[in-house]
């Protein structure tokens, strides 16, 4: 774990690359990350989030900068600009339903192979996925999702990485930094080892690479 | 009182103390103006809250707590914070009492169409399959028709279904519905109307209950 600034943790973003972001309609996502990655202006990224934020803010300022190839998402409807870039099919669009969404994540972070889920069943979202019978009841197999990198936002976190979440904002946030081959987390407020309660620490630090400060 | 306000106090109605309710957004929201004097209920907010409160106000606004609307929301004392995958553990696995969704179109079989018409309007699901899967009751709160009286309640969904078989009550401004096996149970109307104003907008054959009442 490194304390670092936004653009030296981003270093290793690259095109193409599949990026999971925290954040619920924008509560809870690092934006001085998504203002870092803006900068830096790697393209067709394939964005792995609950929503497609909301216009120039969380996972929707990476949409208005034209770096988003696909995104798998639960929701878009507050981003006008997402809907209108697939209905053009200049952005690939994946609706996971967002129960789901947060298993698969798991998943992937948990060393599963999938999970099964009664979510979906009879709709568009059980086509080509496999529909496995346990006891009498139908489930969905829904395969694991993971990532490159995580930018994860932190209310509190300390030297270590360790991470408290304020409110609601702990959503994507405590899923995502299991499940990428790199963690960023970026904290509003970084405090001595100690500083946060252990029963308060939502996210080990052994699962953040690097922490930056500054988030507002 | 507006169309909306009319259905969100006739929903709140069917709330019982102690439930765990999940309200989507818009005019299920609304539902929580009008809980009965007596009742007291736990809202759970899928972003990852039990015990939601009321809007925050400029006094009382903090920025880290919000519905799953991202708009600004107080919480009851009591209160509790989880991520997403715990919350969808409580709505999934059973542990919401009901669930009030709105509707582009349901139909009286108790399937819902309401996250896609696809070309046009692309909100995505959200938590809303989740939803309409674990909660133990189901209430869909919809305007009766849509514009230029066009029906929402239909013998089947014509759009991508958001649920299969899953609503158990429909309530509008004109009506409240049960789905029952044998179809759709009209159960109330609204003061000054009539069946037959009801089926006029109505795709869907209505069975009319032997005590239909008004509200």
């Amino acid at each position: 774990m490194k304390i670092t600034s936004a653009d030296k943790a981003i270093e290793s973003l690259k095109d193409g690359m599949t990026i999971m972001v925290g954040g619920f309609m924008s509560n809870g996502t690092p934006e001085i990350l998504m203002d870092a990655i803006v900068k830096k202006g790697v393209r067709d990224l394939t964005v792995i989030g609950n929503d497609g934020g909301i216009p120039n803010t969380g996972i929707g300022k990476l949409v208005a900068a034209g770096l988003v190839k696909k995104m798998i998402a639960s929701h878009i409807g507050l981003n006008p600009l997402v809907g209108q870039l697939m209905n053009e099919g200049r952005m690939e669009v994946t609706l996971v339903p967002q129960g789901t969404l947060a298993e698969r994540i798991r998943a992937g972070g948990a060393g599963l192979g999938g999970v099964l889920t009664p979510t979906g069943l009879g709709t568009e979202v059980a086509k080509g996925k496999e529909i496995i019978n346990i006891d009498g009841n139908d489930f969905l197999l829904e395969k694991p999702l993971r990532a490159d990198i995580a930018f994860v936002r932190a209310s509190v976190a300390d030297r270590l990485g360790n991470i408290m979440y304020k409110g609601t904002t702990r959503n994507f946030n405590s899923l995502i930094a299991f499940a990428a081959d790199l963690v960023i987390a970026a904290a509003e407020q970084v405090v001595d080892v100690g500083g946060i309660a252990p029963e308060s620490v939502a996210t080990p630090g052994i699962l953040i690479d690097y922490l930056v400060e500054g988030e507002a | 009182m507006t169309e909306k306000e009319i259905i969100a106090r006739r929903v709140a109605q069917e709330l019982r103390d102690g439930d765990v309710v999940n309200l989507g957004i818009g005019l299920p929201t609304m539902v929580a103006d009008y809980i009965p004097e007596g009742v007291r209920i736990v809202l759970q907010s899928e972003n990852g809250m039990l015990g939601m409160g009321r809007l925050a106000t400029d006094d009382n606004l903090d920025k880290d707590i919000v519905n799953a609307g991202g708009v600004p929301v107080t919480a009851e004392p009591g209160a509790v914070f989880f991520d997403s995958a715990f919350s969808f553990s409580i709505i999934r696995g059973g542990h919401v009492d009901l669930t009030v969704l709105g509707a582009l179109e349901v139909d009286e079989t108790g399937s819902l169409a309401s996250h896609i018409i696809p070309g046009k309007m692309v909100p995505g699901m959200g938590g809303a399959m989740d939803l309409v899967t674990g909660s133990r009751k189901v209430i869909i709160a919809t305007t009766h028709t849509a514009k230029g009286n066009a029906p929402k309640i239909l013998k089947r969904i014509t759009l991508p279904a958001t649920a299969v078989g899953k609503v158990n009550m429909i309530v509008t401004e004109l009506a409240v519905i049960d789905v029952t096996d044998k179809g759709l149970l009209l159960k109330e109307i609204a003061e000054g109307k009539t069946v037959e104003d009801v089926q006029a907008l109505t795709e869907a054959t209505l069975l009319v209950a032997p005590d239909l009442k008004t509200f």
